[in-house]
């Protein structure tokens, strides 16, 4: 069982959890300005890497917020956990 | 009753002797003793031939003492029988009634009474066997005061202490030893011992899966509020594996006939048992463990001579003992062969040389056992299943662990530690780690021997084991030797499969079948890999990809150019839960019936019940469906309820609807950018219609949003959509949007509506709420009043509208729902008023042409596909807008949202019904199937019979639906056409004036 | 052949040669869609300087791992054309291989347990019908007399309301089905290389001219993706995204028993998908875990969830064991349908995305594939499944028909 650390109520089993895929995909700005192919960038492609994933998790059965966290697609080893809106970078700090 | 234990010796065993207990197998009654199992109950009767093998139809006999077993399988008959259940394994108790079977199990129709449960615990260290490495760490980490589970499959403590019940530990003899410890776990107040419980998973974070068999021991009957097995789920902060070991057998001509034993489980029978499998034994060892055979067999009066494979015999120790027991000792020397179809009569015994090859003649040498040591494998699946690393010892002969996984401690002989004051002292460190690692520290300790002293002396005590990977048999080929008894796989088959081009051991394990029985490789895993060090050279490993447990990790993979891989090139196949078989229905444990899913009713449920309602499920609800009165069909009911929506009154349980209140300075904003049309300027009172898109412009869900202040909305979702649009809401709003003032609070569950629908529908609401106007003038359309019912309930009431007719939505907390409902039908007495169904309501809104999202959308389909253009909003943006430029949304064959008419119109379609071009059929008949694809241009999505119209009708998505209107299309269905008129979608009142009444 | 006898495999299989230094064509993995569209490249196109590189053992990703339902009854127009073309040669395939694959059409009933499951049922039966794919609806007694041991009755929380039912359906020997493709394939010419990882990818002035491997350099006319879950691991290194996530998909099997299941059955709505191979264990798919995993694993409470709605629905399963659990790599797009076509490297062809869609489509889809990597065009049959759909918007949203809950 993945033990998730959620930011606002500590660890909790995954079966608290949603997944929601990828972090840091910023809804465009204008997606008007975008061309079909950026569109369908946003819309239907995100990264998919074998190795450290930022993803997005919400704790829907406990405070329902949105937070990141870095984890290896491989072991399943989380190795960050870090609020919505802050960036990746912040969290190295004793990861 | 002991007369016919005709192998039972007379003293010892681990067996209650007071306690006769009558066993019967294929109809015939034995008898054995409290403490059996019944594979040692049929030793003690003389028996050992059990099933005969699954495919070849071979004499098979008990070959082991435990989960390893792979040939004595039976069904247990009873309240649901159950199949496959190793004999050696299964305690003997009162009433057990068995069939050996051959290798296959029976499932039983009969529905199985019995319940299963499911516990969840939190530890600080859980330990998994209670040998002498468990017993040691579990006491170890209790001392502490930390919070301990202890996990043992067999219904006593002691692990391979039970096979050596006079062996010292720490002073005393083992049986002692163990009850002391036992004694010690049982007064600590934090720990927690489980038997009968097998841990068979091993997940992330230490979360360990057991199965305990909780009544099958109590009178072999389940008794009431006691469930049969209950799965546990521990979660421990630190893990002890001491999950021991297993013997390997020896892979020679005829390995499988009955009365070829693990030597390791002869020693079982008989000193925990007190069962001897033969009185004529020959031991056949390649390692110096198979002489505790011998000297249990000398003891229990059999006679015996041990064959050593290894040219030098024993370790100086083990040899002298032997000699001075008498034992008569040939080195050099294997079995090559068995006489004896349905049991051992004789043994082939020749001397062999490196390879394994004959030397000389062989001699027959008269026996009616032979038990066989062919080394010895760790018991590594836990360790696997996370993966733990793993690497071949050539020293130890065996795959051992290389590292315990992170917050883990191995100790004992899955270490490859096989002497028992080596695992106790392996066992209390582990203990002792494991505490201090979750927090715990222990008091100062008198002697703590480390662990690596330990693993020095490992070797050195377990002595040399030959690596015999196959033995030559008297007349050449390899038929007969066994590799996988279960799966009757022998060496041949691995020939076979390497002949083929086969050089992973995945790949022959799936060519041949080897590993896939119950005892999933613990039989024959490690004999299969050390045959295909024989049989494949360093250059076919090239071919061998890496990533197999226990696989050398050399820089360019594994050995190439070597002359012999070594089992270390080759590793294991992978290592999966369970470790051994788990019940179906332990694991769904009571997640059945009522408990499967939840069934979520409104405070107004009992009335519809008590009415006659059948109910439908909308995701987790039940919704009343229709509520016939006696002798109606649902066409019948629904007319009626339709004749009263449209020319009565007529009420309905909308509270299943979703509900959210949005709250915040921003939330007008924030509405404006989730739903296609505009909520900003919405006036406080006043209600709207408003359509939600996902990105990609497919409508999501629908419903209607009530303006309850300058900061305060109250959106309805759809009965199902509602989790997943609070979902939706709040993820746009935490990730996207954070600078919006904004929060939203389901509300579903707070509140009950009621819809009243139909011409006089509005006096009714008059008598609900005095205090309103409820006039035409005084009481708008899409408008609502707070105000305070009859009844001093206060309610908030609108004025919307999903059949097109006259309509008021009364909302009231959700524990006055059902009196209020009583009120409205008392209310609505005088007019009739009739309570109608999702069926109805269906047909009403049908009429109208308003979408159910989720029947007339699909995931695929715009808000300009159902003809809502009206509903994009041409002045602010949302999320979806981009969508509609893209091509496909200009495409001339989008599917658009129409009506479709039989043109008989008594004939109500099927929905889902397709819908083609006149012509396009061919010469298709709807008899089996057309020749070639006939193009569709869409499916009837919804379909009634119109008591307003008088007639059938459906709703459609078709390819250019809009431009097709007046044109006759074929509706297809149960291999039959009909004609069908395309209309606009609205069929009933399209200039909308039935709905201010 | 009976329950009680062991399939006798051919003798040799294929060969385990070196790499040679160039091919016209390598496709980067050895799966069922590798395999079979090596096959192909030779036998229907005569394009037999193939090589198939396969880092790991052959047809030890998906292929090894998935629950072997092959049925054809998706919902739209280009599904079914894929699958029921892949069903075709499923039904000539021992023939054509040579090769016993168990290929058994004992059908798929797929139940429906609301009103909207019937809904989308018949719309689905009545789509199979007119594209030519054998479809009917069953009522609850009639699904009782194709599989007898199911429970329609109303005391389960969602009883079934029917279902649709594909006679033609049935199920196979995965790894077989491989085994027979290589064999073929490897007698025609094709090189299978195992234990050889592709690391990276040779492209000059935007056009693929060979791959890097962990057992060198090979130069290549063309390359062909076809390592499902990895395909982004690959794409990356060649520069471009594909559309899909990769998720742990698992599955499990029972011990043997006596022959009891006489059919497959699928049921999204109580999630079970459940059919009995031919030596009798009971073979189930499960959930996919929600996360994005390489590891070839998933989470024990999938594996509970789907054993409370397996013994609702089949009480006879109650004592039955689970006996072994694993997991794969499933690549699902948004659409649940796959994408296979040209990528946006000249030369190189991409195949991947299909889901829980990929072992059925083996024959199919290493047709179109090797159609499209020798024409460099898309076969009729796969050309709605290029990566253009995404630009345009238009999607096959399979996820009804798909039937495993995402």
């Amino acid at each position: 069982m993945l033990i998730i650390d959620c930011p606002n109520c500590g660890p909790r089993p995954e079966t608290e959890y949603g997944y929601g895929g990828q972090a840091h995909v910023a809804y465009p700005e204008d997606p008007h300005a975008l061309t079909d192919e950026e569109w369908a960038q946003y819309l239907f492609y995100r990264d998919n890497p074998k190795g450290d994933y930022a993803e997005r998790w919400v704790h829907s059965a406990g405070c329902r917020k949105w937070f990141n966290a870095v984890r290896d697609t491989r072991t399943y080893e989380i190795s960050a956990v870090y609020r919505t809106g802050e960036t990746r970078s912040e969290t190295q700090k004793g990861a | 009753m002991a007369a016919d234990q005709t192998r039972r010796i007379d003293a010892g065993g681990a067996i209650d002797r007071s306690t006769p207990v009558e066993l019967v197998v294929d109809g015939t009654t034995l008898t054995g003793f409290a403490g059996d199992t019944v594979a040692s109950a049929l030793v003690a009767n003389g028996r050992l031939r059990v099933g005969d093998s699954i495919y070849r139809g071979r004499p098979r006999g008990i070959l082991s003492a435990g989960v390893e077993e792979p040939n004595a399988f039976v069904l247990v008959h009873g309240d649901h029988d159950e199949s496959m259940l190793p004999a050696t394994t299964l305690e003997l108790v009162p009433g057990l009634d068995v069939r050996l079977l051959d290798g296959i199990g029976v499932l039983d129709q009969k529905p199985d009474p019995a319940e299963y449960d499911k516990m969840h615990v939190h530890a600080d260290v859980a330990v998994v066997g209670a040998g002498p490495a468990g017993l040691a760490a579990a006491r170890a980490a209790a001392a502490t005061g930390a919070r301990v589970v202890l996990l043992e499959q067999d219904f006593r403590l002691g692990g391979s202490l039970l096979a050596s019940p006079a062996e010292v530990v720490e002073g005393v003899p083992a049986a002692q030893w163990v009850e002391q410890v036992r004694a010690e776990l049982e007064a600590a107040p934090e720990v927690r011992v489980l038997i009968r419980t097998t841990a068979f998973g091993s997940y992330d974070n230490n979360h360990l899966i057991a199965v305990e068999k909780r009544a099958e021991h109590l009178d072999g009957t389940a008794r009431d509020g006691i469930p049969r097995q209950r799965i546990w789920h521990v979660t421990a902060a630190q893990v002890v594996l001491a999950t021991g070991a297993f013997e390997r057998p020896i892979v020679f001509a005829d390995n499988d006939v009955p009365g070829v034993m693990l030597a390791s489980s002869v020693t079982t029978y008989v000193r925990r048992y007190a069962a001897l499998p033969g009185r004529e034994a020959v031991v056949v060892t390649t390692n110096d463990s198979g002489y505790a055979a011998a000297h249990a067999l000398l003891e229990a009066g059999a006679s015996v001579q041990v064959l050593d494979a290894r040219d030098e015999g024993a370790s100086p120790v083990v040899a002298s003992a032997a000699q001075a027991a008498g034992l008569r000792v040939r080195t050099g020397c294997a079995v090559v062969g068995i006489d004896g179809d349905a049991s051992v009569e004789g043994a082939w015994v020749a001397r062999i040389d490196a390879e394994g090859a004959l030397v000389g003649d062989a001699e027959r040498v008269v026996c009616d056992l032979v038990a066989v040591s062919g080394g010895w494998t760790p018991n590594v699946s836990l360790h696997s299943q996370r993966q733990g690393a793993l690497h071949w010892d050539d020293d130890l002969a065996g795959f051992v662990p290389t590292a315990a996984v992170r917050n883990q401690h191995l100790a004992g002989a899955v270490r490859g530690t096989y002497w028992t004051d080596g695992c106790r002292a392996e066992g209390d460190a582990a203990g002792v780690a494991a505490a201090s690692a979750a927090g715990f520290s222990a008091a100062s300790r008198s002697t703590v021997i480390g662990a690596d002293a330990v693993a020095e002396e490992r070797v050195a005590r377990a002595g040399r084991t030959r690596q015999l990977w196959v033995v030559e048999g008297r007349e050449g080929g390899y038929a007969t030797h066994f590799v996988d008894l279960q799966r009757d796989n022998t060496a041949a088959d691995v020939l076979r499969a390497t002949g083929a081009g086969m050089r992973s051991v995945e790949h022959v394990k799936r060519y041949t079948s080897i590993s896939t029985g119950v005892d999933q490789g613990r039989i024959g895993a490690v004999n299969t890999i050390g045959l295909l060090t024989r049989v494949l050279s360093g250059d076919d490993t090239r071919a061998i990809p890496p990533g197999q447990p226990g696989q050398d990790e050399t820089a360019s993979g594994p050995a190439a150019g070597a002359a012999r891989p070594t089992p270390g090139a080759i590793g294991n196949t992978t290592f999966r839960a369970p470790f051994t078989p788990v019940a179906f229905a332990a694991l769904a444990g009571r997640s059945r019936g009522d408990l499967f899913d939840a069934a979520r009713t409104t405070s107004i449920h009992p009335w519809h019940e008590a009415h006659g309602a059948l109910f439908e499920d909308v995701g987790q609800w039940k919704r009343p469906w229709y509520y016939p009165r006696p002798g109606e069909d649902i066409d019948a009911a629904v007319a009626r309820e339709c004749r009263a929506a449209r020319e009565g009154v007529a009420f309905m349980d909308a509270t299943t609807l979703g509900k959210i209140e949005i709250r915040g300075a921003d939330a007008g904003e924030f509405l404006n950018r989730l739903y296609t049309n505009a909520f900003k300027k919405l006036a406080v009172g006043k209600a709207r219609y408003g359509v939600m898109c996902k990105p990609d412009g497919m409508v999501f869900d629908d419903g209607v949003v009530l303006r309850l202040a300058e900061d305060r909305y109250f959106a309805t979702t759809t009965t199902g959509g509602a989790a997943r649009v609070l979902e939706w809401l709040e993820e746009w709003s935490q990730t996207e949007w954070p600078d919006l003032d904004v929060v939203c609070t389901s509300v579903t569950e707070q509140w009950s509506t009621i819809a009243v629908v139909g011409p006089r529908s509005r006096e009714v609401i008059a008598r609900m709420a005095p205090d309103l106007d409820v006039t035409r003038e005084g009481f708008g359309f899409m408008e609502f009043r707070e105000t305070v019912l009859a009844s001093g309930i206060p309610a908030r009431i609108c004025r919307i509208t999903f059949s097109g007719e006259l309509a008021f939505e009364i909302n009231v907390p959700t524990w006055y729902g059902l009196q209020v409902w009583e009120d409205v039908a008392e209310a609505g007495a005088d007019f009739d008023i009739t309570p109608y169904g999702t069926e109805t309501m269906h047909v009403l809104r049908a009429e109208k042409a308003y979408p159910i999202v989720g029947q007339d959308t699909d995931g695929t389909v715009t808000p300009q596909d159902l003809g809502m253009s009206w509903i994009v909003s041409t002045t602010k943006d949302f999320v979806g807008n981009r969508s509609y430029s893209r091509s496909s949304h200009r495409a001339a064959d989008r599917k658009q949202l129409v009506s479709v008419l039989p043109l008989d119109r008594s004939l109500r379609l099927p929905e889902g019904a397709q819908l083609v071009e006149p012509g396009a059929l061919g010469d298709y008949t709807g008899e089996g199937l057309p020749s070639r694809p006939i193009p569709m241009l869409g499916h009837v999505t919804s379909s009634y019979h119109s008591q307003a119209l008088g007639r059938s009708f459906g709703l459609a998505l078709v390819k250019a639906g809009r431009d097709r209107i007046g044109q006759t299309l074929i509706a297809s269905f149960e291999g039959r056409f009909a004609e069908v008129e395309v209309a606009d979608a609205v069929l009933y009142d399209k200039e909308g004036a039935r709905r201010d009444g | 052949m009976n329950q009680r006898e062991l399939p006798e495999h051919p003798d040799f299989l294929w060969a385990n040669p070196e790499p040679k230094r160039s091919y016209d064509v390598v496709i980067v993995g050895a799966g069922g869609h590798g395999l079979a569209t090596a096959y192909y490249l030779a036998s229907k196109h005569g394009i037999t300087n193939v090589a198939v590189l396969e880092r790991g053992w052959i047809a030890g990703g998906n292929m090894a791992r998935n629950t072997t339902i092959i049925r054809s009854n998706y919902l739209w127009d280009e599904s079914a054309a894929i699958y029921e073309h892949s069903l075709k040669l499923w039904e000539n395939l021992e023939e054509e291989l040579g090769y016993d694959v168990f290929f058994s059409q004992r059908g798929v009933l797929n139940l429906a347990h609301t009103l909207q499951d019937v809904r989308d049922s018949v719309r689905r039966v009545e789509a199979n019908r007119l594209n030519g794919v054998d479809a009917e609806w069953v009522d609850p007694q009639q699904v009782k007399e194709l599989c007898p041991i199911i429970n329609v009755g109303d005391d389960i929380r969602y009883p079934v309301m029917g279902g649709t039912y594909q006679p033609r359906a049935g199920i196979a020997k995965h790894d077989w089905v491989a085994w027979g493709y290589a064999r073929r394939a490897s007698e025609l010419g094709v090189d299978i290389i195992q234990n050889c990882e592709v690391t990276g990818f040779v492209i000059d002035g935007g056009r693929v001219t060979g791959v890097e491997t962990s057992r060198g350099r090979i130069n290549a006319g063309k390359v062909a993706l076809c390592a499902a879950g990895h395909t982004s691991v690959l794409s990356e290194l060649a520069g471009f995204r594909v559309p899909i996530q990769s998720h742990p998909l698992q599955a499990l099997v029972s011990e043997l028993h006596e022959i009891i299941h006489p059919t497959v059955v699928m049921s999204n709505h109580v999630h079970v998908y459940v059919s009995q191979a031919h030596k009798g264990e009971l073979v189930m798919g499960a959930g996919i875990d929600s996360y994005n995993g390489y590891g070839q694993r998933g989470s024990f409470h999938v594996i509970e969830h789907q054993m409370s709605a397996a013994v609702e629905l089949f009480p006879a399963f109650s004592r039955a064991h689970l006996l072994r659990t694993w997991g794969g790599i499933v690549d699902v797009t948004m659409d649940a349908s796959p994408v296979m076509g040209r990528s946006p490297v000249d030369g190189m062809y991409v195949n991947c995305g299909w889901g829980t869609g990929g072992f059925k489509a083996v024959p199919g889809a290493g047709f179109a594939y090797a159609h499209t990597i020798a024409t460099d065009e898309p076969h009729e049959l796969n050309r709605g499944f290029g990566l253009d759909r995404f630009v345009s918007g238009a999607l096959i949203d399979e996820h009804g028909a798909a039937a495993v809950a995402h």
